[in-house]
């Protein structure tokens, strides 16, 4: 009884050449435009952004970077970002769990409200936070009174990334624990286990990669965002200013140093934007392995005791 | 520990997925929930463990009420459809989850977890993860998981569905020799008769929501007390026929009904083994061609025609086969020798009606 499971990936793919598979030609042709695509829209203007950041050489390079206003601009993104995403992932667990455990009236209306970030443009929710907290702004004289700063200062960039980010680790999360059932959780109540207890050592666990993924989307999303904490930054140097506006401030000046230490920023961002990616592809391949795993080790199991 | 149900039931919205119900369990049985898909038996087990909250009645666990204590506090063990085994976690932790929330001394564990694991024969497997495992030795690991903590009572919810035929024939043998080692209450949900038959000590049976009845495995197939149990336990040739002179007819097969009015419709089901079969055509009342023999091991299945058209299965062994001469086109007498009345069209059944009526097989008969 039970031997152990044989991964045999390649066999298996050798051996599905099925017969509903388009004559070769087409194949290709597909496969040629989107990889045009990718390589035109994407891969050159990445690629472009190191060549510009480099062009003044690598000494220019780390002293652009390391300049009191940029390197300024680095740390506030770090610290927002350090503040929402753990935000965000309270959040994102609780709605989720939610979501995806519960019927309860108005849930239509929470999974609605999910996604609304989405729908937003990225200016309006940024005005949408100016309207409420600004001088002329709903709650703007109360927080006059009692001396808060939220529009233009770094409360009103953390406020605006989190409303932006809000989807990416519930949206993770919702299928995976749906997928997922309640039955496990069900099994840790038959067996004595509190809830906090079942989300601590059954739930969470069982969702760990769809977590991670959530997290990694809703980190770039936050040091990228651009539309909104422009808005509502004000965009002063050395203050207010995050990296993506630090960026567009030294593009647009007329200063050709400063256009080359806009790229250099800007590479910082891309180098961000490739180590999600990475990240990203890394969990989907665990995860297609483990389902792969799963799959084979069940109909061996089937016709074992 | 026992358990009994009084008056429970249990509706989602307006449906009643179960109907006033009582029934109790004693302490140490070995009991089957049988019935047909939606009938309610899973919901029954799920409200014993305090996953379903009964909407009327109460239950009782060894003699206490339990329905408002939560299913953490219950102290059952509850094996689920799918194992619902922890899929982060290996073998080990999978069975030492319970222990571990019940703050278990580490020794403790390790020699308990370690005792499961050569009782259900898993000794070996404690660093495998679910996934690594065969279907069997899954279904294992949820039942040693939901002994660990020596729970008073046992539910299994359809303990064998997801698993092959052969290896479902194993493993109701081994949970018999579990039950009879561990003496825990015990029981069962299956929609399989022939499981449930061959493992319990007692059968309860449900249809829509309501208990059609309980009692030994010998005795609900003896004694259905109602056309739907009959019918679905076991095989069961159905009838319907006419009464006239206190004898009720359907084509040429006669049944005594002396206590019956003329024109009163009765259903007479008989099992395929009380239908006796000679190759001597003056032997039995009636004649019958047999059209189809199927071979089904130690035993054969047959299908006769009567001379009216009428189809009548059978059931008899490969010796009685060869002894008698049989094979397929061959012309036959065939007997009745037991039947009972199922339903009277119109009105319930007469107790005089309600017993097994055993005919014996008579060459007079036909005089």
């Amino acid at each position: 009884m039970g031997g152990t499971v044989q991964s045999n990936f390649k066999a298996g793919r050798a051996a599905s050449r099925r017969g509903t598979e388009e004559p070769a030609f087409v194949k290709w042709t597909l496969i040629a435009i989107g990889l045009v695509f990718a390589l035109l829209f994407l891969l050159v203007p990445l690629v472009n952004v190191f060549y510009q950041a480099l062009e003044k050489g690598v000494g220019f390079y780390f002293s652009s970077l390391s300049e009191p206003d940029s390197s300024s601009a680095i740390r506030l993104t770090l610290i927002i970002a350090a503040i929402t995403v753990p935000l965000n992932v309270i959040f994102g667990l609780a709605a989720a769990w939610a979501i995806a455990k519960f019927e309860f009236r108005g849930k239509a209306i929470l999974i609605t409200l999910i996604d609304l970030p989405f729908a937003v443009s990225p200016v309006v929710a940024g005005l949408v936070f100016v309207l409420l907290f600004g001088l002329q702004g709903y709650f703007g004289q109360w927080l006059d009174d009692h001396n808060i700063k939220i529009i233009f200062a770094a409360p009103g960039i953390v406020l605006a990334t989190l409303f932006i980010t809000f989807p990416f680790v519930a949206r993770e999360l919702i299928p995976v624990m749906q997928a997922t059932g309640a039955e496990q959780e069900q099994a840790a109540l038959t067996l004595g286990a509190s809830g906090w207890q079942t989300f601590w050592h059954v739930t969470l666990p069982s969702v760990k990669w769809g977590l991670l993924y959530g997290v990694i989307l809703c980190n770039a999303r936050a040091m990228g965002e651009f539309g909104a904490v422009s808005v509502v930054s004000g965009k002063i140097a050395g203050q207010t200013q995050t990296m993506p506006l630090r960026v567009e401030e030294l593009f647009n000046s007329s200063r050709i140093s400063e256009g080359t230490a806009a790229f250099a920023v800007a590479s910082l961002l891309a180098l961000l934007a490739l180590f999600t990616l990475g990240v990203k592809t890394w969990v989907e391949w665990k995860t297609r392995r483990d389902h792969k795993l799963a799959q084979r080790a069940e109909v061996i199991g089937q016709s074992q005791a | 520990m026992s358990i009994e149900l009084k008056n429970v039931s249990k509706k989602f919205g307006e449906v009643a997925a179960v109907n006033g119900v009582n029934f109790s369990v004693k302490d140490g049985e070995l009991m089957a929930l049988l019935g047909p898909s939606g009938g309610g038996k899973t919901t029954v087990l799920r409200m014993i463990a305090g996953l379903e909250i009964p909407t009327e009645g109460d239950i009782f666990i060894a003699g206490k009420r339990v329905n408002d204590i939560s299913v953490r506090k219950r102290n059952i063990g509850f094996v689920f459809q799918n194992y619902a085994l922890f899929k982060t976690m290996n073998v080990f932790k999978n069975i030492a989850f319970g222990l571990k929330i019940k703050k278990w001394k580490r020794a403790d564990i390790e020699s308990r977890v370690m005792e499961l694991l050569k009782l259900l024969d898993l000794e070996g497997l404690e660093k495998r993860y679910p996934h690594q495992l065969s279907g069997g030795q899954r279904q294992r690991v949820a039942i040693a998981r939901a002994l660990a903590s020596k729970p008073r009572v046992l539910l299994l919810d359809e303990p064998f569905g997801a698993v092959d035929a052969k290896i479902r024939q194993e493993l109701r043998e081994w949970l018999v020799h579990l039950h009879k080692d561990l003496n825990v209450t015990t029981l069962f949900v299956t929609h399989d008769q022939e499981e449930a038959m061959e493992v319990s000590d007692r059968i309860v049976i449900f249809s829509r929501g309501n208990l059609e009845q309980i009692g030994a495995p010998r005795e609900v197939y003896e004694q259905p007390v109602n056309e739907f149990v009959a019918r679905f336990i076991g095989v069961m040739n159905v009838l319907e026929v006419e009464v006239r002179n206190g004898v009720g007819r359907a084509n040429e097969l006669e049944f005594p009904a002396p206590t019956q009015p003329d024109g009163t419709r009765l259903r007479i089901g008989f099992r395929p083994y009380a239908v006796q079969i000679s190759s001597d055509l003056a032997q039995y009342r009636y004649r019958a061609v047999l059209r189809r023999t199927y071979f089904l091991g130690i035993m054969l299945r047959l299908e006769l025609e009567l001379a009216s058209g009428l189809t009548v299965r059978s059931r008899i062994t490969k010796e009685e086969y060869a002894m008698l001469g049989l094979r397929d086109g061959l012309d036959v007498s065939i007997q009745i020798r037991n039947y009972r009345v199922l339903a009277r069209e119109g009105g319930d059944l007469p107790p005089e009606l309600q017993t097994t009526y055993d005919r014996a097989p008579s060459i007079a008969e036909h005089i």
